[in-house]
């Protein structure tokens, strides 16, 4: 029994020694293993005398279930050390840089472009697309500009060599395009994006080449007020909920009664900034209500029909949203510049 | 869009506007079409409202001159400073506590003077720095010269903003009130207007003037009796006839009445040639003309005023030309000189001929350049020959000069669209063309004219000879346009009441009447109008025309914003648009950036693709439709789609591929950043034999430079991206497309790219091309000396399969078996041909191949390669056992064999 005792507590006290794996396992192998200490003793009960074997053998048992449980727990306790070691040891500086995916960025332009056309996909305006390179014919004449007509000086013209070809100035001629494609005699309600050509010289305001999106709407019941709704709508979507808006008199010989649309200006709140030139307002669009010409040159009978129209430059309105100062940016493919958005 | 300049003070001699805040004068005008771009201070001082702050506005902005620091002063006394010769000490009353001395050099000032008005700052004044290079503003401050302080400035024209005139300072009136503020004494304001063309009537003080009568209900104030004879006449055929003189001056003689409908001339007589007055010179110069003589100055005055612009001929040098051609012509027909029966020599009379330039007629236009002249162009004649362009310029002959004593003064009326032609075929944009080009009414021509030839009168101490010879072949017709309101409804989605529309057409000086209608009885509400058009009126036609004049005067901000009610017209899918849209997507998430560069390129872009070869690539398109031309498109500059009119020489004309402005800007930003991953989704111009325009076809472009992975501590990749590096890409997007499948690549030779090119063909036929940049080309757009690759691709077949839907294919529950393949080809044999074999050994269970090594080298024997792949086996119905895919495996091996001499490496 003194065996036991000591046994126990020699035992007792290496297992709390056993520090890793390796103490252990020789730990078990020198107390539980099979030429254990443990085991060794338990072998020894034919040894011992009679009466005493019962109560020796129930004691080494109740030994053995000791070592066993207590060994288990240091186990545990040496696995947990050991992980929280491995964890310590794979501690980071967590404010190094991560590993970035390589992903590619859409041109502000499509930014904006995809925005308009998600703004009015909602009111049921879909894209109608024509040439970039157009006849004088759809470009002006049948915008109601004859030959020599004075408005033609409103817009710069590119000409070709082929006589009677030019660049578009605008996307008004997918207008006519449009009409004739679609109609006569059928509702309209499309959206013209495309690339404009101008005769001007390139500045930080102006380009040779900038897009424009058209919009037209033709029906037995379009009106004026609906013109102004449906660019208010716009302009909440795009610039924000709240916008006011002012129409101003204007002129275009494809449409009459003829607007430019202002809204408050976004970055003053109508205060007077040098964006808004100290006006409150920004010009976002040309309007009006379709040229009852333009509407017969169209195919459609203006006495029972009516549309509006209007137009928009997609990188004034990036300009205005992301602060940009210098419309040559856009076609210059800086990646530096590009990279910014989006 | 035109500019014009209008001085308030002058618009009040029409219309009373001193109550009006300019600000909101200039809104008002903007919201009716009329677009005020910017106000110009002279002295005056803007309303709270303007939000421009002093010190930002520049010399567009003009200088409010401060209430309470300029006043109009009176010197008292004058002598000469004690230490400075050329000084003066000057002793200023301006209605202060006690005057104030100042010094001054300025040379309209002599020792002694004394009663002088003046224009009189204080210390603190915001005046403008005379001696800065620009413009600037500067805060007057005491200074001290050799020992006596100056209290204050006696002002140049200069120093206030209202002229660059700086010899001496401003001599007022005598009458001027002293210590009142200059700015209530004098200060004026400027509208500049930007108008659009259909607004020729207001491009004029007198148009502006109607304008704003009628915005604001006032009378228009004609106090000028050219004007007051004109009150209440709307109609064409009322206006005035003029008298003939009582002995005729000259004869009028219209040959091309539809370029010249109406031609008037005065005489005026005995005029002296000098410079105008002051109020005139200041008019002008607000106005934004120079001031030049008297009689110029009578004639721009008026054009600036009344929108009818003159011409002012030397009377006397024309009878000397009419008597020259006389004489010409009598000594081609043998006569000496022309008599009357008395004996006595007939007068000469000028005749002016309004007719069509000949063939290879010249005129010297009074800018003293030689005009080649067309038939087209109508001229301003005499029996002599040219003597003006009729509406644009005028001759350098007959010009009034210093010695001119009479006057013969043109008013006429030309055809706008004819005028705008001469003007820009000659490159001669004059005042008077920005006016006639835009039409104005032929009935414009006598009132107005009547006016110029009283003011030179006035001006030059002459007389007007009574009576105007008057030439009018093509009366203008009357204009009559009815209108309902219903019709107003319909178009603007708003009542306007009958009453509103007749009140605010009369304001605008239209004739309202009621009409008679089946439905309406006369005068109800719902009754057609019928509207007389003012014969001032040219660009009112229709009834859409009067119902924009409607809501411009009631405003737009009274228009309901409505939401269409209207049929939602039939919607589709735009498969070309998701399409495209798609694509750019799917090339965004391959890791590239969105990009558009201009169209325009110049003719050595071109040459530059061809820098490997010389040849352009495909001439025309002639023999090839252009749905299968082989990418990129390098044309003959010659024959691509080219600018009349380019801005520069490397913008004249349109591209036929997107790589060249591809390579500009891989060029461009490789000046900048490493690496460099782009692509472009854009159009590119075939021009089409036989047809008036090109092909448009969108491609897309890709470009990859620079290492493979961005530099970063992580995962530094620095290996160049190749040529399977921008295939990975192209495959991806096929792959993605579900076109992959369907896609060849085959060896491309093609001058853009060296050895490591390829076409990609889509059941055979080519939709582009993708390679490694020739060293060659990589040189000729500056391109570092590395790696470059592109791709051109036609978008159309791409975007077309963004509708196309993508079948599932089931998933198999069974176990698959992997097993590697090693096989020796020939160096001839291509990866396609190899897997080719694979799979058809294959059959339905082997469900993928990948090639995870070539390898050429030792154990491999020359001309030989060894490729290795990883193979798939697996079955949709059981678990495939070893037996089941060494059979397959044998098939595949014989396969190999038969058809490519492939041998299984040990």
């Amino acid at each position: 029994m003194q065996d036991l005792q000591r046994v126990r507590d020699e035992a007792m006290a290496g297992l709390a020694a056993a520090g890793d794996e390796a103490a252990l396992e020789a730990w078990r192998i020198q107390y539980l293993g099979r030429k254990g200490q443990v085991l060794e003793l338990l072998r020894a009960i034919p040894d011992l005398p009679a009466d005493e074997r019962p109560s020796f053998g129930q004691a080494a048992n109740a030994l053995k279930g000791e070592l066993t449980a207590a060994f288990d727990e240091r186990q545990q306790v040496v696995a947990q050390a050991k992980l929280a070691a491995e964890l310590a040891a794979e501690g980071v500086d967590v404010t190094l840089p991560g590993r970035r995916p390589q992903l590619g960025r859409l041109h502000p332009s499509t930014q904006t472009l995809r925005e308009i056309y998600d703004i009015f996909a909602v009111m049921g305006f879909q894209v109608y697309t024509s040439p970039d390179v157009e006849t004088d014919q759809y470009n002006f004449e049948l915008l109601n500009m004859p030959p020599g007509h004075p408005a033609r000086d409103m817009w710069d013209t590119f000409y070709t060599t082929t006589p009677g070809v030019i660049m578009r100035t605008h996307t008004s001629p997918g207008q006519i395009h449009a009409m004739r494609d679609l109609g006569p005699d059928k509702p309209i309600r499309v959206i013209l994006p495309g690339m404009c050509y101008r005769y001007e010289q390139v500045t930080a305001r102006s380009e040779m080449m900038f897009h424009q999106v058209e919009g037209l709407a033709i029906g037995r019941n379009i009106t004026m007020a609906d013109l102004k709704g449906v660019i208010v709508e716009f302009a909440n979507q795009i610039y924000g909920a709240g916008r006011k808006l002012r129409f101003r008199c204007s002129h275009f010989p494809f449409t009459e009664p003829s607007v430019e649309a202002d809204v408050d200006c976004i970055l003053c709140g109508g205060k007077g900034c040098a964006v808004c030139k100290y006006t409150g307002w920004l010009e976002i669009m040309g309007a009006g209500m379709v040229h009852p010409t333009v509407l017969r040159n169209g195919g459609y009978d203006p006495g029972e029909w009516s549309g509006f129209a209007f137009g928009m430059g997609p990188e004034r309105i990036t300009m205005l949203k992301h602060g940009i100062t210098d419309i040559r940016y856009f076609f210059g493919n800086d990646v530096r510049f590009l990279e910014q958005f989006g | 869009m035109t500019v014009i300049r209008v001085p308030l003070s002058w618009l009040n001699d029409f219309v009373d506007i001193h109550d009006l805040d300019p600000i909101e004068l200039a809104e008002r005008l903007t919201l009716a079409g009329l677009e005020v771009e910017h106000i110009r201070w002279v002295g005056l001082n803007p309303s709270p409202r303007y939000h421009v702050p002093p010190e930002r506005m520049d010399e567009a902005d003009g200088l409010p001159w401060e209430q309470d620091k300029i006043f109009v002063g009176e010197i008292i006394r004058t002598e000469r400073h004690p230490d400075a010769d050329r000084l003066l000490l000057a002793t200023v009353e301006y209605g202060g506590p006690k005057p104030m001395t100042i010094i001054t050099g300025a040379p309209n000032l002599r020792p002694g003077d004394t009663m002088i008005k003046i224009a009189f700052a204080v210390i603190g004044a915001r005046l403008v720095d005379p001696y800065a290079d620009s413009y600037k503003t500067m805060v007057l401050k005491a200074g001290k010269i050799r020992g006596i302080q100056s209290e204050g400035m006696a002002c140049s024209e200069k120093e206030l903003g209202i002229s660059e005139e700086h010899e001496g300072i401003i001599l007022l009136p005598v009458n001027a009130p002293v210590g009142m503020s200059l700015a209530d004494y004098m200060g004026d304001a400027v509208l500049e207007m930007d108008l659009t063309p259909n607004l020729a009537r207001n491009l004029n003080i007198l148009g502006v003037a109607r304008e704003v009568a009628a915005l604001y209900d006032r009378p228009l104030k004609r106090s000028q009796v050219e004007l007051a004879s004109l009150a209440g006449i709307v109609h064409p055929e009322e206006m005035p006839r003029p008298q003939g003189p009582a002995a005729p001056f000259t004869r009028i003689v219209i040959e091309d009445p539809d370029l010249c409908p109406r031609y008037t001339a005065t005489l005026i007589r005995d005029v002296e040639i000098g410079p105008s007055p002051g109020w005139v010179q200041d008019r002008l110069r607000k106005a934004g003309v120079r001031p030049i003589s008297n009689i110029v100055d009578a004639t721009n005055y008026v054009m600036l005023e009344w929108g009818q612009p003159t011409h002012a001929f030397d009377y006397d040098l024309l009878v000397e030309r009419a008597r020259q051609a006389l004489a010409e012509s009598d000594d081609s027909s043998g006569r000496s000189l022309r008599s009357t029966p008395e004996g006595l020599t007939e007068p000469v009379l000028p005749t002016i001929i309004m007719r069509r330039a000949r063939p290879g007629e010249k005129m010297t236009t009074l800018d003293g350049v030689e005009r080649q002249l067309t038939t087209d162009m109508l001229m301003i004649t005499d029996t002599l020959g040219p003597i003006a362009v009729g509406g644009v310029m005028g001759g350098l002959e007959t010009e009034v000069n210093e010695h001119t004593r009479n006057v013969l003064l043109e008013a006429a009326a030309f055809d706008y669209i004819n005028n705008r032609r001469t003007s820009q075929a000659l490159r001669l944009p004059s005042e008077a063309t920005a006016r006639f080009s835009k039409g104005i009414s032929p009935e414009m021509t006598v009132p107005a004219g009547q006016r110029c030839a009283r003011m030179m009168a006035d001006l030059a101490a002459g007389t007007v000879v009574e009576g105007i010879e008057d030439c009018y072949p093509l009366p203008q017709p009357s204009v009559q346009v009815e209108i309902t309101p219903a019709e107003v409804r319909r178009i603007l989605g708003m009542d306007v009441p009958a009453a509103q529309m007749r009140d605010i057409l009369q304001r605008l000086e239209f004739t309202v009447e009621d009409v008679e209608s089946a439905t309406a009885p006369q005068g109800a509400e719902t009754a057609p109008l019928r509207v007389t058009v003012p014969w001032f009126r040219l660009d009112v036609s229709i009834p859409a025309d009067l119902i924009e004049e409607i809501v411009r005067v009631i405003g737009y901000d009274t228009l309901p914003t409505t939401l269409m009610d209207d049929a939602l017209p039939p919607q589709w899918r735009n498969w070309a648009l998701e399409g495209r849209e798609q694509v750019r997507d799917l090339l965004m998430g391959a890791g590239l950036q969105d990009s558009i560069s201009y169209a325009l390129i110049g003719p050595e872009m071109n040459r530059k693709l061809l820098a490997a070869q010389g040849e352009p690539v495909y001439d025309a398109l002639a023999s090839r439709a252009p749905a299968d031309a082989l990418l990129p498109l390098i044309l003959d500059p010659a024959t691509l789609v080219r600018l009349e009119n380019p801005l520069t020489p490397a913008t004249d004309r349109l591209r036929s591929t997107l790589l060249g402005s591809m390579l500009n800007a891989l060029a461009a930003n490789l000046r900048t950043v490493g690496r460099v991953a782009l692509f472009e989704i854009g159009k590119v111009y075939w021009p089409l034999p036989g047809e008036l325009l090109p092909a448009e076809p969108e491609h897309v472009a890709i470009a990859l430079a620079g290492p493979r992975e961005a530099g970063a501590w992580l995962n530094r990749n620095d290996t160049l991206m190749d040529f399977f590096d921008l295939k990975g890409v192209v495959e991806e997007l096929l792959e993605r497309l579900g076109l992959l499948g369907d896609v060849r690549f085959e060896p491309a030779i093609h001058p853009l790219f060296g050895p490591k090119a390829a076409q990609a063909l889509l059941k055979g036929r080519p939709i582009g091309v993708l390679g490694e940049v020739h060293p060659a080309v990589r040189r000729a757009f500056d391109l570092p000396d590395q790696r470059a690759a592109v791709a051109e691709l036609r978008l159309a077949p791409l975007a077309a399969a963004a509708s196309a839907r993508q079948k599932m294919r089931p998933l198999s529950s069974f176990p698959a078996i992997k097993e590697d393949l090693a096989l020796l080809v020939d160096e001839s044999v291509t990866a396609e041909q190899v897997e080719q074999a694979i799979r058809q050994g294959g059959g339905s269970l082997l469900r993928q191949v990948t090639l995870f090594d070539v390898y050429r080298g030792k154990q491999v024997p020359a001309g030989k390669k060894s490729l290795a792949y990883a193979l798939t086996f697996q079955a949709d119905d059981k678990t495939l056992k070893d037996a089941d895919v060494e059979k397959v495996r044998r098939r595949i091996v014989a396969r190999l064999g038969q058809t490519v001499g492939a041998e299984l490496r040990a």
